[in-house]
């Protein structure tokens, strides 16, 4: 069924992603990102909170910084998502608003959607939670050059 | 831990930059530090192999970029003002210019405006040519 097969396809990418993201971006590694959920609606990734990524000690609430890489790497796989394949892209620029401080010791998830694709240019959106994207900790909008075809 | 209002006396004071940096693990993990060599404040972020976001070219994750930015300007406020705590950053837009190379990465940022609560800074990162930048952000932060 035309189905089972775009589900197929779905899965087989998510796992071709989070083992290229753990064999290739030592970074995206380090933070423990994983692709959680991935669609042709975009992607889902998912931050575990770390006490190395604490931007106030006083306070425990993530640095911004963290919450800008998980964001940024979102809004990349939704841009795959969007193209049905990987292809060599780079971020133009991202824009983020903070709505409120993460919460300390909770992961962070970040949903993001490829809104537009061009040959040579993808704008996105992404929103960063704690589980419920109606109560987001970050808004963002970005854009990206797809390098290669 | 010593109080960030604490911390921050004692560096205005010595110009210790590391008490400030250490005591934010977050910059610390990154290996982001306040230097002042050439009579100027600036931020740098040493490199090493898990900053990476592409192994095959390679080059810094772009995530670290915006990181080093928000970074350099919570610095320059926590260190150009009487702020006692972290301020806290209400947006950020970050334009990546060009690929950073698996090198050390400096940022220099500027207080374009500081009001009584909300303060706009001006950001630049750049490798070894300053007239190259990799990185700009523009940031708005709420003041305590």
């Amino acid at each position: 069924m035309a189905s089972d097969d775009a589900f197929h396809d779905t899965q087989q990418m998510m796992e071709s992603i989070n083992r290229f993201m753990s064999d290739s971006v030592p970074h995206n590694r380090e933070l423990g990102l994983r692709v959680v959920e991935l669609g042709e609606e975009g992607a889902t990734v998912r931050l575990p909170y770390s006490e190395n990524l604490v931007g106030n000690p006083e306070t425990g609430v993530l640095h911004g910084g963290a919450v800008t890489t998980l964001i940024d790497a979102t809004c990349g796989i939704a841009v795959f998502s969007k193209m049905a394949r990987m292809a060599r892209i780079a971020t133009l620029d991202l824009r983020i608003d903070y709505l409120h401080p993460a919460t300390p010791g909770k992961e962070l998830l970040a949903r993001a959607e490829c809104y537009k694709l061009t040959r040579a240019v993808a704008f996105v959106r992404a929103l960063a939670h704690h589980g419920d994207a109606n109560d987001p900790v970050a808004s963002a909008q970005g854009t990206f050059i797809i390098v290669e075809d | 831990m010593e109080s960030i209002a604490h911390i921050l006396r004692q560096v205005r004071q010595t110009g210790e930059y590391r008490l400030l940096t250490d005591v934010i693990p977050y910059t610390r993990f990154l290996g982001i530090g306040v230097e002042n060599t050439t009579g100027e404040v600036l931020c740098r972020m040493r490199f090493s192999p898990m900053l990476i976001g592409n192994s095959s070219l390679p080059a810094l994750h772009g995530g670290t970029l915006g990181a080093l930015l928000e970074s350099a300007a919570i610095f320059e406020l926590l260190l150009r003002t009487q702020e006692e705590r972290v301020p806290k950053i209400i947006s950020i837009t970050v334009d990546f210019l060009r690929s950073g190379r698996p090198q050390d990465t400096l940022a220099k940022a500027t207080i374009t405006r500081l009001g009584r609560r909300v303060a706009n800074l001006q950001v630049q990162a750049w490798q070894e040519d300053r007239g190259k930048p990799i990185a700009s952000a523009n940031a708005l932060f709420l003041l305590s």
